[in-house]
């Protein structure tokens, strides 16, 4: 079975960063994925008890879902259409209407549903991106560009994905781009996408998010054994991790591909120093590596000492020095 | 992270690969497909675990009675009773007094349709407890 047109597929490394590329790939403006998570300035830390998931603190490296689509795309110039639907018949037929016109669609689904997922990632979790590009009789070809490969889906259960209720509850989004300027300022852009970035890492006022987040959380993680109990501090060691790891980040909660940023955006600024920043957001990224490994140690059982929860806390505090200093430096340096 | 040293460890990706950002020889960065990572298959697993044991929990109050079985299907989709409210557009205090075996039982087939459309399920297997006669 193949796909009834090609499609520019490249594998990435977190979902709405590697829809956005392909869509605009697709449309003849090739950039690489780390560029526009930089552009769309994505990273970030949050960790609070104030929202849940299963009864689990959030944690997140990254800001708000669809945030990096709006910012990378608003400040190239990039004119976005977004349509949401009232019920899954009248996104079933948009979404047709704009495949047979050709066009590739930037869809928002819920990974439970989504067939082609490995059985151990279903989970009930809303703010996944995906590009769908083409229709036949069977159903839809999608370039999940978390995969290596472009897979096929079955309408139902394509429906039932982009209809799925709850927290972030996608509502048939589909989005993409109307109009592409001929000479956008990448530059610009990722100067932008930098600026941005330093902010929401280090100036949010009052609340412990950024910096600030990890620093709190450094301070806190060391009690939990005694506070919540052994297993509960189990689990929310382990959701910290998984949301590290597990959910497509590109590795180290998106710190390397941060750091991969820093290094392409030396190529499009004259400024001095970046390629330094980059090499420190990867040292940054295999610092947050040892954090999951000490974590994962923790939740198998293989460390029950008191000790390791004073690890990981030391390692949060030695983080949050070090990303201080690389966005201040950042800041300086742009 | 050196390409070199990307994990690949056979994980929770069942044969497939994810995308990982790491650094080749020259310094630059690229990507690296990656089969997982041991750390990524223990704490995935730490929640799986806690999602199987909520099931067999519910199942075992269903089996006693105690919860209908609609409660089953909920938990086995990773859902709770406010979740599967806003995917049925049922309302919540309705949803939660069809937990109960009794109430459940005089549901008519529209409400069950709904659940079953929401669950996944065609009706009968929502009527079913897995791996029982009932």
């Amino acid at each position: 079975m193949s796909a009834p047109r090609s499609f520019p597929h490249r594998h990435s490394g977190h979902c709405e960063t590697g829809t956005l590329g392909a869509l605009l790939r697709d449309r003849g403006l090739d950039l690489p994925e780390p560029l526009w998570f930089g552009m769309g300035s994505g990273l970030f830390f949050l960790h609070t008890g104030l929202l849940r998931v299963g009864g689990l603190p959030v944690t997140a490296y990254r800001v708000a879902p669809l945030a990096i689509v709006r910012n990378a795309t608003r400040r190239l110039g990039i004119r976005m259409r977004y349509e949401r639907f009232r019920d899954d018949g009248a996104a079933a037929r948009r979404l047709e209407e704009l495949l047979s016109q050709g066009l590739a669609v930037g869809l928002q689904a819920c990974v439970y549903w989504l067939p082609y997922f490995p059985s151990t990632m279903r989970f009930q979790f809303n703010g996944h991106n995906l590009v769908a590009f083409a229709r036949d009789d069977a159903g839809y070809w999608l370039s999940d560009t978390v995969f290596e490969e472009v897979v096929h889906c079955p309408p139902e259960a394509l429906a039932r994905a982009r209809f799925a209720r709850g927290a972030f509850a996608p509502r048939g989004l589909l989005y993409y781009p109307e109009s592409i300027p001929a000479d956008p300022d990448i530059g610009g852009a990722i100067r932008a996408g930098i600026r941005s970035t330093c902010r929401q890492m280090l100036d949010i006022p009052l609340l412990p998010l950024g910096v600030r987040g990890i620093r709190a959380l450094g301070r806190d993680i060391g009690r939990w054994p005694a506070r919540l109990g052994t297993d509960r501090a189990r689990a929310q060691v382990a959701q910290i991790v998984r949301m590290q790891e597990e959910i497509g980040t590109g590795g180290a909660g998106f710190r390397f591909l941060f750091a991969a940023f820093l290094a392409q955006a030396a190529t499009h600024l004259a400024v001095p120093g970046l390629q330094d920043l980059s090499r420190e957001a990867t040292a940054i990224g295999d610092e947050w590596r040892q954090f999951a490994l000490v974590g994962a140690h923790i939740c198998k059982g293989a460390r029950t000492d008191a000790g390791a929860y004073g690890e990981l806390a030391a390692l949060l505090t030695g983080l949050a020095a070090r990303e201080e200093r690389l966005f201040r430096e950042l800041r300086a340096a742009t | 992270m050196k390409a070199s040293e990307v994990p690949q460890d056979d994980s929770i990706l069942e044969g497939r690969r994810r995308a990982c950002y790491a650094e080749d020889a020259q310094g630059r960065y690229v990507v690296v497909a990656s089969r997982g990572w041991e750390v990524e298959r223990i704490v995935n697993e730490h929640a799986r675990d806690a999602l199987r044991e909520e099931l067999e929990a519910v199942r075992l109050q269903v089996v006693a009675g105690k919860a209908s079985v609609l409660a089953y299907h909920m938990t086995a989709c990773q859902m709770d009773y406010r979740l599967l409210a806003a995917n049925t557009g049922l309302a919540r205090f309705r949803v939660r007094r069809h937990l109960r075996p009794r109430t459940f039982a005089r549901l008519p087939p529209r409400v069950l349709e709904r659940y079953g459309r929401a669950l996944g399920l065609p009706v009968e297997a929502l009527l079913r407890l897995p791996g029982t006669d009932r």
